[in-house]
């Protein structure tokens, strides 16, 4: 009965913020991205303490210390963030933590929403640390306070891997939260050799490392994340599937009959459960969305496992695919008929500088926002797309290698949020390495991280929870790291003056930087309610006498 | 029919960006779960505010394994844009039913925005759910000054389905 009441119905990504309260996370950081994002945002709701960091690198950093501080710490990215990250990470594997730090990776299979759809447990494999995936959003809860305990015990980072299925689907959660551990309180006692990593205490560091993975290897062989369903066919052969992620879903729908293995504990493997497994079934077939990670280290270890077909390495898994594998059809598979692309809103401010730059033919060096959809019909503007940050870089180094006429076309294009996410590196290379043609960099500025939903960023001098703080201006930096023409402009507003201002930059043989100011349509009325709402809430701490900021809310 | 035989009912909702298709696959899995079954809901919301394709899949039952409803497999398919149909319909089991804007026109509803709640009222005519699980779930994910248009748009919606039916179709 009482179960029955405390039924809810979330998202994985839902189910992990529950999971994190309950927890007792002290921090929740992260940088947006699909299918990730609304784990900080439910984080906040639920009345834990989250913030957006400017890019994934320091989101981890921030993570790593103050689980150094002995908190139980949460850090969020897409799939790719993790890339961007990979730095502190694999070095945080070295350190180790004294509190808990669960480090949590959103892929993409299918690329519903991603530039590309490389596979996360390759990191797990490559920085030496566990990984757990959960299949649906009861494990998300369940197993996110599982990894909490791991991280504790060992004094590990747990690489906690979801994907998009997983992130975004809803299913039926009852939580616990009586189960769920206590977190010790925060304090620093100095361990030089376990923190700090030059060469004559990374040595050691190395060793422990692998010493930990062992123990958690032998843990992982009898650890309740993996999970065993025998069935006992009468007189046919037994199919066995050794499944993870999704993958355990899409299967127990479509082998209803099979013995399964279900891996929540995906690194390290447990080989001597899966070898045990393999030989009580007549056929073993290891079922896995994205790259044969788990195939390859069977296999590696000498169990006769079937892998899927390479066929379905591309894209997600799904009922009928599965289906597929198990009868080794692969023959073509048919591909649906695509829907309605989207495309920037009718009103989007983006469109009068895609206009402009299609009409003078320019080379686009892209970035990812919203704004990359200035790549599709009418305005194919951007000509290159690869990371967040990338159109400075790759733009500069079009401009250094093409012949004049066609470097003086270059523009980088990219969006306030990848700005401060690493785009400003990019403008110390510029200042460092100018091109002889110059360069210009326009930022679209829209005042949001539109792309992802809308979430602040350091630019909006608004914090996650829409609170005001510091706030990092785009100009400013650009000026005081010396680029010499630097013009802010509203190019809704004035579209003649943003074609001249273009034009009479791209003809100077100067660095530029142009920030095309306006409110994306989408969050514009969001944006003006916060406002109100930051200013309303540091009007008492204004001294006596001070004038009130224009549009306070009364 | 689910992996343990007993009966898994599959709905996909399909629309634009903005129409309100994540809205109603929540309304209705809410529904499902307050009548005590499991429930699965899969979606893809990348870019969806941008005015391109939404689906989202509902599944209910005693036992739900995969969030997505395999293709084939749909017994009904809610279209809010009827542009999306070929997109779409290949979700559809072969006699599976399409409920969609010539059941109820935008225009015939007090609000357009209510297409997908007056969709909603359709299926529920079609449903083992008590149709009044699903008008509290919609009531409970709407802000109060939209529910009386929204309970409107659900009647007109099961007026139209349950007229159809008795014509016949
Ligand atoms: C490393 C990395 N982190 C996160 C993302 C997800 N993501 C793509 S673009 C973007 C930011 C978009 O914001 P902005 O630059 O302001 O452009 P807008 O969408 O507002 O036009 C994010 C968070 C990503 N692709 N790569």
């Amino acid at each position: 009965m009482n179960r029955q009441m405390n039924r809810q119905l979330l998202s994985g990504d839902e189910a992990v913020a529950l999971a994190a309260l309950h927890a007792g996370v002290s921090l929740g950081t992260g940088y947006p991205g699909t299918p990730s994002t609304e784990i900080l945002e439910t984080f906040f709701q639920l009345g834990g303490r989250a913030q957006w960091a400017p890019n994934e690198k320091v989101a981890m950093e921030v993570a790593l210390g103050a689980a150094f501080a002995g908190g139980r710490a949460l850090v969020t990215m897409k799939h790719v963030g993790l890339n961007v990250a990979a730095d502190p990470l694999f070095t945080a594997a070295y350190t180790g933590v004294s509190g808990a730090m669960i480090v949590l990776t959103a892929d993409d299979p299918g690329m519903s929403s991603s530039q590309n759809e490389q596979d996360n447990r390759r990191y797990a494999v490559a920085a030496g640390l566990p990984m757990v995936e959960p299949s649906d959003s009861q494990e998300s809860y369940d197993f996110f306070l599982a990894a909490i305990d791991m991280s504790e015990r060992w004094g590990i980072p747990v690489l906690f891997r979801m994907t998009t299925r997983v992130c975004h689907g809803k299913s039926v959660v009852v939580p616990h939260p009586e189960t769920a551990s206590a977190p010790p309180p925060p304090h620093f006692e100095h361990d030089l050799p376990d923190r700090v990593m030059i060469p004559a205490y990374a040595r050691p560091a190395h060793l422990r490392l692998r010493a930990k993975l062992a123990e958690i290897a032998a843990w992982g062989e009898t650890c309740d994340l993996n999970r065993e369903v025998a069935r006992v066919v009468a007189g046919g052969s037994v199919l066995g599937i050794v499944a993870s992620g999704i993958s355990v879903q899409h299967a127990a729908e479509a082998a209803p009959g099979a013995s399964m293995l279900t891996l929540g504990l995906t690194y390290p493997l447990p080989v001597e459960r899966i070898r045990r497994f393999a030989a009580s079934v007549d056929r073993c077939v290891v079922l896995e969305e994205g790259d044969p990670v788990v195939a390859d280290a069977v296999l590696a270890a000498g169990i006769p496992i079937e892998a899927k077909a390479d066929m379905f390495r591309f894209g997600e898994l799904d009922v009928a695919r599965v289906r597929r594998i198990l009868a080794h059809d692969m023959s073509p598979e048919a591909t649906a008929p695509s829907g309605k692309a989207p495309e920037l809103c009718p009103a989007c401010p983006y469109h009068t500088v895609y206009n402009t730059l299609r009409k003078h033919d320019c080379i686009g060096s892209g970035d990812i926002g919203c704004y990359s959809l200035g790549v599709l019909p009418p305005y194919q503007v951007m000509d290159t797309l690869v990371d967040m940050g990338a159109s400075i870089g790759v733009g500069l180094g079009l401009r250094h290698t093409l012949p004049p006429d066609q470097a003086r076309r270059v523009v980088s294009i990219i969006g306030d949020s990848t700005f401060i996410h690493s785009g400003i590196t990019g403008l110390v290379e510029m200042i460092y390495n100018p091109p002889p043609t110059g360069h210009v960099v326009i930022v679209l500025d829209n005042g949001t991280t539109a792309m992802t939903g809308q979430q602040e960023h350091p630019a909006t001098g608004r914090t996650l929870e829409h609170t005001r703080t510091g706030q990092v201006s785009i100009e400013a930096v650009a000026r005081a790291l010396g680029i010499p023409s630097v013009t802010v402009l509203d190019p809704h507003d004035d579209p003649d003056g943003f074609e001249r201002l273009l034009l009479e930059r791209l003809a100077a043989s100067e660095l530029s930087v142009i920030v095309a100011r306006r409110p994306c349509v989408l969050a514009a009325a969001d944006i003006r309610r916060w406002e109100l709402q930051a200013t309303a809430r540091v009007l008492p701490q204004l001294p006596d006498g001070a004038c009130e900021p224009a549009g306070a809310a009364r | 029919m689910s992996a343990t035989g007993s009966p898994v009912t599959n709905v996909v909702m399909a629309g634009l960006g903005g129409q309100g298709v994540i809205t109603a696959s929540d309304i209705l899995a809410e529904a499902a779960l307050h009548a005590g079954l499991d429930v699965k809901k899969a979606e893809i919301h990348g870019m969806s505010q941008r005015g391109g394709l939404v689906s989202s899949d509902v599944r209910f039952g005693e036992r739900v394994f995969s969030p997505m409803v395999p293709h084939g497999e749909a017994d009904y398919l809610l279209l809010l844009a009827p542009t999306e149909l070929a997109a779409v319909q290949g979700c559809l089991r072969p006699d599976g039913v399409v409920i969609g804007t010539d059941l109820v026109a935008p225009d015939d509803l007090p609000n357009k925005r209510s297409l997908n709640v007056a969709l909603l009222g359709a299926l529920s005519v079609y449903l083992a759910l008590p149709q009044d699980l699903i008008r509290v779930a919609m009531l409970a994910a709407l802000p109060e000054k939209l529910h009386a248009t929204n309970e409107h748009a659900f009647a007109l919606g099961r007026e139209a389905a349950l007229a159809r039916r008795a014509a016949g179709g």
